[in-house]
């Protein structure tokens, strides 16, 4: 077996008792890399070098008698909208087509603090906007079980370049769906953090009350390692939370004996294809045969969660975005006529039509005589949802409902709807309303033969019941399949 | 007809906390270009702001001093515009809930003590914005970012003012404030504080105001009274030519002494408020918001009172001492050795030091002078070793060097000759060469004394003392 196939638990393991060394794990990465990023295109940029001087290093440190993070040595790709110092970090945005921060992310600082190797910087929807990775201004990344079919955005470098064995863990970050839908349509583990458990200084904002940063790997053991390396306070956050996290790979043989699961009925209506619902379900009996209570269960605001995120997260896209305006980084156009013709022909060439899209919608619902009726009813439409589903957590520890209302759509077959586009989001985008965690976790296939995903929600900072929920799952359909063939 | 001038401040006072508002640089004037500045404050992308408490706590301050109600529970807001100096593209402010809100100061009026009660509407907390240069020697303008994130609380009065010399009543007693609980440098010449000004006019007698022009860029408070007396007088003519005043936004231009329209209403910019979601909400201990309060030193209205009661000093120079804290704080000092006429303290204060520190354009702080010095040198010369005239060249040397006032009188030899038979041969000899002076006083001008003291003083090089002179003078004529 390539070691690129493994797990990050099972190379942790190699290393440790010398099978292999860090050196031969990022060799294998790139050897695929070089075998499939051709068809499957999920990275912007490659870093090689820095990546097998940084498996060296570890090589190095283990010899010498170390005791390393258990990351240590384990390649984990990361998204574009996430600084790495002196890395080209470019949102797959023209805007940013050369920028180089000098500061690193607070989770880069964690992660090259834990030894991981990074081979490079992950495709996305330009500054996270979309569905599907066909936002990015640069290229499209394929869905590496069907090379026609997109990969889910944002995070869809992430989430390809995962399931295709050029990474063994990735970051990607989720507004509304954005790491658990790619990890559906790719057939992986994607876990959106309860919002204030992993800093965001260093991610490039979209959307700043929803966004998180979150791990995605191929098990669910993977995803818990790396978010034990993630989670934490941190004081350059303001809207960090303050408190301690467990080890989140302790508990994951506990089982789901005693654990309520409630399924909400909203979720499970128009709009969502029955190959889904009938592989959600059928997932749902499994657990309830390993133990668990299930519950039907409702959350009638759900169907308004759709108009108030756009409204929220658009409002502070707006303004996120105002920063980009040609002075100090990035793109300037060209050819200009004074300070505001610069702005405008620099933001109007800079920025692809869906981000001119929501800056537009952000802009009008802020705009004077306008807040009322759009920015603070979505905020209050906010409260309510949030309200909703802590109600439900009043009796259920976890609800699980599909991820994406269909498995991954063919490239170009949304392109000219957004409405449709957006639709993909309708069943995660509440979780980042409420602020709550969500875990992705595969559960069969399509007719087309593309992964179906199911999302676990459960109450804030409830990772551990989520993640170990996910686990018993796993290890009753034995794992998630192997690394698809590449091919169209 | 007769008008009613109408005005009501905005101003914007940097806090001289050690770091900026949102990041850990450094909080300095007149550091190199761009120097003071990181990803946080310049806005890079992915960059988060974090809330240094100290400006909190200065706000509080201010708000306790201005009698403000304090929401120790409140909230930050975005104001979002595209500017080159303003590297997010939007400012962090606060917008419905300010930190304070609903306060009043009293400003004196005149040496009389007639006061009037200023309306404080609200003040807030906000970030500054960098700087843009221009200059012939390269084409285009360049940012200097040092300034983003300086903090700042901006102070809102009522339109409370009637007439330019009220509102600069009121920004001296301002600027007394912030000084004296010592959350600003107060240095105008470094923009430390400036002024929006809202001013309308309207008939005498009548109770409804008319519309209002708001003038930008005014940062001296001399500014404010020229840009005062300018706009009322510009509304005026409108009005007596039977037009009628649109609400606009004016920039003061000071080189020139007129306002330019810079936008009118209709342009108004929509600055899409909303709160901001980097930052939680603001919740300040009511323990410590009191504590805040209880720890405000003596406030300027209450210090000069003292300083009248205490000290006898007449309202002017007291004001004068209270306007500014640092020489407040060094008058006290003096007086507290009780080795000197407080009076004298304050007429050096007042006098030759205000008008040393005005044509170096510095601050006392920025000086040697201390207490001790400044209290002996005023020793020396109410005991008579040295005259008032050599005093004004001790005060320099003080000043500016590390010597004693003592040091300075010894080298420059300045001590008072008290040896009258020297002072004699003086008066002699000035006698001799001024025979028609002489004479002039034997026939009754007698003010020609003031003359020959004159010349013995410069005779004496200054060292006699001029009481001593004018008795010599007298009995020698007499006995002539």
């Amino acid at each position: 077996m390539e070691l690129y196939t493994k797990s990050a638990a099972e190379l942790s393991r190699m290393l440790r008792d010398k099978s292999c060394s860090a050196t031969e794990i990022a060799q294998s990465v790139f050897s695929r890399i070089d075998a499939v990023e051709d068809k499957v295109k999920a990275y912007i940029t490659l870093t090689r070098d820095s990546a097998m001087d940084q498996a060296k290093a570890v090589d190095e440190l283990l010899a010498k008698g170390e005791s390393l993070s258990p990351l240590a040595g384990i390649p984990v790709a990361v998204k574009d909208n996430i600084c790495t110092k002196d890395i080209l970090t470019t949102c797959a945005s023209k805007m940013l087509y050369n920028f180089v921060p000098p500061y690193n992310a607070t989770v880069m600082e964690k992660l090259l603090a834990a030894h991981t190797v990074m081979p490079g910087k992950l495709n996305m929807d330009e500054f996270a906007m979309g569905s599907s990775c066909e936002n990015s201004r640069f290229f499209k990344t394929h869905n590496p079980h069907n090379l026609n079919y997109v990969p889910g955005g944002s995070s869809g470098g992430s989430s390809a370049a995962v399931a295709s064995g050029m990474a063994t863990l990735a970051l990607g970050s989720d507004t509304g769906g954005s790491i658990r839908e790619p990890a559906a349509y790719c057939g992986i583990v994607g876990l959106k953090p309860t919002y204030g458990s992993v800093s965001r200084y260093g991610l490039v904002a979209f959307a700043s009350s929803l966004d998180q940063i979150g791990p995605m790997g191929r098990t669910v053991e993977d995803v818990a390692m790396l978010y034990n390396v993630l989670c934490g306070h941190d004081k350059m956050d303001a809207t960090s939370a303050y408190r301690e996290y467990p080890d989140f790979t302790a508990n994951l043989g506990e089982g789901v004996k005693g654990l309520t699961i409630g399924v909400p009925a909203e979720y499970y209506g128009e709009g969502v294809d029955e190959e889904v619902k009938t592989a959600v379900h059928a997932a749902i009996k499994e657990l309830e045969a390993a133990g668990a209570t299930v519950k039907e269960i409702s959350l009638p605001s759900t169907q308004y969660a759709l108009s108030a995120y756009y409204i929220i997260a658009s409002a502070e896209a707006s303004s996120n975005l105002a920063r980009f305006d040609g002075v100090k980084y990035g793109y300037r156009a060209e050819n200009y006529n004074g300070l505001i013709d610069m702005y405008e022909r620099t933001r109007s060439e800079g920025f692809g039509d869906e981000v001119k899209r929501r800056i537009m919608l952000g802009t009008f619902v802020l705009s004077s005589g306008y807040y009322d009726a759009y920015y603070k009813r979505a905020k209050l439409l906010q409260m309510r949802i949030a309200q909703e589903f802590a109600e439900a957590f009043q009796s259920c520890d976890l609800l699980i409902t599909p991820t994406a209302p269909s498995t991954a759509f063919k490239i170009g077959e949304n392109v000219d709807d957004p409405l449709k586009m957006y639709a993909a989001d309708i069943c995660t985008i509440n979780v980042n309303i409420a602020g709550l965690p969500g875990l992705n976790i595969p559960c069969g296939k399509g007719a087309n033969g593309l992964p179906i995903g199911m999302q676990l929600i459960g109450p804030k900072f409830s990772e551990a019941t989520l993640l170990k929920t996910g686990a018993c799952y796993e290890k009753i359909v034995g794992g998630f399949g192997p690394i698809p063939e590449i091919r169209a | 007809m007769e008008y009613t001038t109408v005005i009501g401040l905005e101003v914007h006072a940097e806090l001289n906390t050690a770091t900026k508002i949102y990041c850990g640089c450094k909080n300095a004037f007149g550091s190199e270009v761009n120097s003071n500045c990181c990803p946080i404050c310049t806005g890079l992308p992915g960059t988060l702001p974090t809330l240094n408490e100290k400006v909190v706590d200065y706000a509080i301050k201010m708000g306790h001093a201005l009698n403000c109600t304090i929401h120790n529970v409140c909230k930050q807001d975005r104001k979002n515009y595209f500017y080159p100096d303003l590297p997010k593209g939007y400012q962090i402010s606060q917008f419905d809930i300010p930190l304070c809100e609903n306060g009043f100061v009293e400003v004196m009026l005149d040496d009389e003590g007639t006061t009037k009660k200023i309306g404080v509407t609200r003040i807030h907390i906000e970030e500054d914005a960098g700087k843009l240069i221009h200059d012939d020697s390269f084409s285009g303008s360049l940012v200097d970012l040092n300034r983003c994130g300086v903090p700042l609380i901006e102070i809102v009065s009522e339109p409370d003012m009637r007439s330019s010399a009220e509102a600069k009543a009121y920004l001296d007693t301002i600027k007394a404030i912030l000084g004296t609980i010592g959350i600003s440098d107060c240095k105008m010449q470094e923009g430390s504080i400036r002024c929006d000004i809202n001013v309308s006019v309207m008939p005498k007698g009548s109770d409804t105001f008319g519309t209002r022009c708001e003038m930008k860029n005014v940062n001296t408070f001399s500014g404010a009274v020229r840009a005062i007396e300018y706009e009322a007088k510009r509304q005026i003519e409108i009005l007596e030519a039977g037009g009628e005043i649109h609400q606009e936004t004016r920039r003061w231009d000071d080189m020139k002494g007129e306002s330019f329209l810079l936008r009118s209403k209709e342009d108004a910019q929509d600055y899409r408020y909303f709160p901001e979601p980097d930052l939680l909400t603001i919740m300040v201990d009511p323990a410590h918001v009191e504590e805040l309060k209880a720890s405000l030193p003596e406030l300027p209205n209450a210090k000069l009172k003292r300083y009248m009661k205490d000290f006898g000093l007449p309202r002017f120079d007291a004001n004068l001492l209270v306007e500014n804290p640092e020489k407040a704080e060094l008058f006290e000092a003096a007086a507290a050795l009780k080795s000197c006429q407080p009076k004298n303290i304050s007429n050096w204060l007042n006098g030759d030091v205000s008008r040393l520190l005005n044509e170096k354009n510095i601050n006392l702080s920025d000086t040697k002078l201390t207490a001790q010095n400044l209290a002996r040198m005023i020793q020396l010369i109410e005991s008579g070793e040295i005259s008032n005239a050599a005093g004004k060249t001790v005060i320099e040397e003080i000043l500016f060097t590390d010597k004693s006032a003592d040091e300075v009188v010894k080298e420059k030899g300045l001590a008072q000759i008290s040896d009258t038979s020297a002072l004699e041969a003086i008066v002699k000899s000035v006698l001799e060469a001024n025979g028609k002076a002489v004479e002039d006083y034997k026939k009754g001008k007698t003010n020609v004394v003031g003359f020959l003291v004159g010349q013995c003083m410069r005779a004496s090089k200054g060292q006699g003392n001029p009481g001593i002179f004018k008795d010599l003078i007298v009995k020698a004529i007499e006995t002539i």
